[in-house]
C-alpha cells in the first residue's frame, strides 16, 4: 500500500531533518557549555536539562501559537505543513542532545585536554581533541534525539494537523487508526516504527565507529 | 512535495469534527468533490472547539462543525460566513445492557435525572467537543449538575470515550454514526433515542475572507456546494447503509 509508505517516508524525513538540525546545534551549544566555564553556565544546564522533558503537545503549543494565522509568523503561512512539523521537533531534540554532549563533554573534558595541553596544543585544537574523544558520546545523544523525535505524536498531530498524504506521520497514523477502532492496522504501524527505528540505530552505530580509535 | 512548500490554490484546509471523518462519510465524499469540481481538501479533524478556533484565527478554509450556539457566536463575530445547515444525525444515551440506572425507553431529562443517583458512572467527552457541549446543554436544560465520583470526564474522541464506557460498565452521550461504527464490539446499547432534544445537526460554513485575505474562499464555497448540490446529499443519505444496514447520516434534502 503506497499510503503506508508515503506515512514512513514523511516520518523519516520530518524527524531526520530535526535530529539533524537539533542534533547539530545541540551539539556545538553542548560542546559550549561541556567546555567552556561562564557566568550563568550551572542555570543555563539547568534550564536545559528540565526542557529535556518538556512533553511534545508543549512545543507543538507553541510552535501552532507562532505559526498560526493570528500568530507573529502567521503570514509565512506554515501551520500545517513539514516544516512547522520539523521545527515542533527540533525544539524537542535540540535540549536532549545539548544536554547529554554537555554531559558527556565535561566527563572527557579535563582528561583529554590536559593530554592535548601537554602535548604542545592550542586551546582550538584542545577543545577539537576534546570533541574528537567525545565522538561516540555524541552520537548516542542524537540517536537519543532522533529516540525522542520519531516516537512522538503530540507535537506533530497539533502542528501538522495529521492531514492524510501531506502531515500524516507514522504516530498520527497510529493514532487515528486507534481512534477508528482499527487495531490491527494500528499494531501493523506500530511494528512498522518500531522496526525502521531499529534500522536508523544500526545505520547510526556505524557513524560512532566513524572516528579510528 | 518540498516541506513547507506554499499551498497551491486547488487545496485548502478543511477543518472538521472527528466524527465525519471516523465514521468513513469524508472518504466518501472527498474524492467525489475532488473529482467533480478539482479542489483538494486538506482535512484537519479535531473537535468542534478546536475546528472553530481555527476559523476564528484564520487557520482554516472551510469548517465543517455540529457545534450550533458556538458556530453561531463565531458567526456575529465575522469569523466565519455562509453557515449552512449541511445534515444530521441523533445523539443517543448508551450504556451497559444491564442498565443499572434504570433509564431505558425514558426521556433524556427523566434519564439525566437517574444517572445523578450514581448508580452507575457516566463518562463525558470533557474536551469542548460537539458532542460535549450537546451534553453540558442537556444538563442544563435538565436543570442538573453532574458532579461526583461517578462523573468521569475522559478528554479523549468519540471512539476511545466509548470503548471507556464500555470497559468501565458506564453510560455516555453519542452521535449515531460514531455509535454504529464503532459500537459493534462494545458491551454498550442504546438505551435513550428518539427525544427532541437529541438532535444533531452538521453545518459547513467559509472562514470569512474578508477577515483573513488568504482564505481560499472559492474553494470553501465549491466544497459548501457540492455537498449541498443533489450529488453531495445523496452521497450523505446513502452513507452506511451497505456496512451497517442503515444510513449514519440524514441529508437536509
Amino acid at each position: 500500500m503506497t499510503g503506508f509508505l508515503n506515512i514512513i517516508l514523511l516520518s523519516l524525513l520530518v524527524s531526520g531533518v530535526a535530529t539533524l538540525a537539533g542534533g547539530f546545534l545541540g551539539s556545538l551549544a553542548g560542546l559550549a557549555l561541556g567546555l567552556w566555564d561562564f557566568p550563568g553556565r550551572p542555570s543555563l544546564l539547568r534550564l536545559i536539562r528540565t526542557l529535556m522533558g518538556m512533553p511534545p503537545v508543549v512545543a507543538g503549543l507553541l510552535v501552532y501559537l507562532a505559526l498560526s494565522r493570528r500568530g507573529p509568523l502567521g503570514v509565512l503561512g506554515l501551520l500545517f505543513t513539514p516544516t512547522a512539523m520539523i521545527v515542533a521537533q527540533t525544539l524537542l531534540v535540540f535540549p536532549i542532545v545539548t544536554g547529554m554532549v554537555a554531559a558527556i563533554v565535561a566527563l572527557t573534558d579535563a582528561r583529554a585536554r590536559q593530554t592535548a595541553l601537554a602535548a604542545g596544543a592550542t586551546r582550538t585544537q584542545a577543545a577539537l581533541s576534546v570533541a574528537w574523544e567525545a565522538w561516540p558520546g555524541m552520537v548516542a545523544a542524537v540517536v537519543a534525539g532522533f529516540g525522542r523525535a520519531i516516537g512522538e505524536v503530540g507535537a506533530v498531530m497539533l502542528v501538522g494537523g495529521n492531514i492524510g498524504g501531506r502531515t500524516r506521520v507514522m504516530t498520527g497514523a497510529i493514532f487515528l487508526e486507534t481512534r477508528q477502532g482499527n487495531f490491527s492496522t494500528a499494531i501493523l504501524l506500530g511494528l512498522i516504527l518500531l522496526a525502521v527505528a531499529f534500522l536508523v540505530n544500526l545505520a547510526l552505530e556505524r557513524l560512532e565507529r566513524l572516528v579510528p580509535r | 512535495m518540498a516541506p513547507g512548500c506554499r499551498k497551491p490554490k486547488t487545496e485548502f484546509i478543511l477543518a472538521t469534527t472527528t466524527s465525519v471523518q471516523d465514521s468513513g462519510l469524508l472518504d466518501v465524499l472527498l474524492p467525489a468533490f475532488t473529482k467533480a469540481k478539482g479542489f483538494v481538501p486538506q482535512v484537519v479533524a479535531v473537535g468542534s472547539g478546536q475546528a472553530i478556533a481555527m476559523a476564528r484565527q484564520g487557520d482554516a478554509d472551510a469548517v465543517l462543525a455540529h457545534s450550533p450556539q458556538a458556530e453561531q457566536e463565531v458567526e456575529q463575530a465575522g469569523f466565519v460566513v455562509e453557515r449552512r445547515k449541511l445534515m444530521s444525525n441523533a445523539f443517543v444515551i448508551v450504556g451497559p445492557p444491564a442498565d443499572p440506572a434504570g433509564i431505558r425507553g425514558r426521556s433524556v431529562a427523566h434519564a439525566l435525572q437517574a444517572l445523578t443517583q450514581g448508580k452507575a458512572s457516566f463518562v463525558s467527552r470533557g474536551d469542548n467537543s460537539g458532542t460535549h457541549v450537546k451534553e453540558n446543554q442537556l444538563w442544563a436544560s435538565a436543570t442538573l449538575t453532574p458532579a461526583g465520583n461517578w462523573y468521569l470526564k475522559a478528554g479523549q474522541g468519540m471512539g476511545a470515550t466509548l470503548a471507556m464506557a464500555s470497559e468501565l460498565k458506564a453510560y455516555t452521550l453519542t452521535d449515531q454514526a460514531t455509535f454504529a461504527v464503532r459500537g459493534g464490539p462494545l458491551q454498550l446499547e442504546v438505551l435513550v433515542k428518539d427525544d427532541a432534544a437529541l438532535d444533531n445537526p452538521y453545518s459547513i460554513m467559509i472562514v470569512n475572507p474578508k477577515v483573513h485575505k488568504h482564505v481560499n474562499a472559492a474553494a470553501a464555497r465549491a466544497l459548501a456546494a457540492f455537498l449541498l448540490s443533489a450529488e453531495g446529499q445523496k452521497l450523505i443519505g446513502e452513507y452506511g447503509v451497505d456496512k451497517y444496514g442503515r444510513a449514519l447520516f440524514t441529508p437536509v434534502k
